[in-house]
């Protein structure tokens, strides 16, 4: 179940991802985009762990609102409206649920909504869309696992690009990872890695 | 009703490019812009556009972008704006001018559309 302590602590963990693995994740934006996934989601999850830092927290949904603004005004591409957009679909999901029984399956299913149409991507499009949803299907049968996250990372390998920038380089997009999976893969490993959530 | 444009890019210079374009043709069309990310990089910025909306004097805007992020932020700006915004998924530079051009010349919406509808490429 989430709590205002471990859903900030997942965050905090996310972050710590991101900006350890900032150049690696712009590697992964390089030869199938502009170079920029890690720094543009880097601003933004500083920007997050600032606000929720100073943020007078009071429930599950604060902290995913005060989240989601931070991206959405500080990311810049398109990392911004989409981690952005799943998040306010968290609190929104979260709002109305008993403070002790906020499970995270059904938060993430919100989410992936939310994904599906903010991009307007579908399931083998080669975007982070790929991950959320296999992750969603996941927790449906239990506590996610770092296999399943990898699984759902590598997945993306093969496919080629139908939105976002990659999409312009048609076949040429296949073979490599897609960078928003791969920051995607970072979040569900930090909620793995926080341990007390699932 | 009146109509202003706004011009979303992800870099500042093409989107003042446009504005400078097609104001030659629309000396009376407000036009606003939202050019790159809030410190001028490559990108979109959520401020930029609303502040654009806002400062735009048209009662509804039609909106024209260039790439993905630009149409994400818009979308989330249109759901908390109290202005109608008409977002059009056509070529940037071509259908900003056809409805800067038309509006300067007093065409209705429908007739606008109308003739943006071939120029749409996403
Ligand atoms: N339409 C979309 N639907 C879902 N995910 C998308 C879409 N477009 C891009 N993405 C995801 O965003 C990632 C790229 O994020 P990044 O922050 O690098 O944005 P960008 O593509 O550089 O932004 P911009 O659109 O401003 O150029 C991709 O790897 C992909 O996972
Ligand atoms: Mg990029």
């Amino acid at each position: 179940m989430l709590t205002v302590a471990n859903t900030t602590k997942w965050l905090q963990l996310f972050t710590d991802q991101v900006n350890t693995n900032q150049d690696a994740l712009n590697q992964y934006d390089t030869p199938i985009g502009d170079g920029d996934h890690g720094s543009n989601l880097a601003r933004g999850t500083t920007a997050m762990m600032d606000s929720l830092n100073k943020a007078d927290l009071k429930s599950v949904s604060d902290v995913w609102k005060t989240a989601a603004m931070a991206i959405i005004s500080k990311v810049g591409g398109a990392a911004g409206p989409l981690y952005g957009t799943a998040f306010l679909e968290m609190a929104k999901a979260s709002k109305d649920r008993p403070a002790d029984d906020i499970a995270v399956q059904p938060l993430i299913d919100a989410s992936l909504k939310g994904l599906l149409k903010r991009g307007g991507a579908v399931p083998g499009d080669k975007t982070m869309v790929d991950v959320w949803t296999d992750v969603d299907a996941d927790l449906e049968k239990g506590p996610l696992t770092s296999d399943q996250v990898k699984t759902a990372v590598e997945s993306t390998k093969p496919m080629e690009a139908k939105k976002g920038r990659a999409s312009y380089l048609g076949k040429d997009s296949v073979g490599h990872l897609d960078p928003g999976s791969v920051s995607s893969g970072f979040f569900f490993e930090s909620l793995i890695q926080e341990g007390e959530i699932q | 009703m009146s109509y202003g444009i706004l011009v979303v890019s992800h870099v500042k210079e093409i989107a003042d490019g446009v504005l400078k374009l097609i104001a030659q043709v629309a000396a009376d069309v407000p036009i606003t812009t939202a050019g790159g990310t809030d410190d001028d990089g490559i990108g979109t910025s959520v401020a930029k556009i609303t502040s654009a909306v806002e400062h735009n004097e048209g009662d509804e805007i039609l909106a024209f972008y260039d790439l993905g992020s630009a149409k994400m932020n818009l979308d989330m700006v249109m759901e908390l704006s109290d202005k109608k915004i008409h977002l059009y998924n056509v070529a940037l530079v071509e259908g900003a001018y056809t409805a800067a051009a038309l509006l300067q010349a007093g065409q209705d919406l429908p007739t606008i559309e109308k003739q943006l509808q071939p120029l749409k490429i996403k």
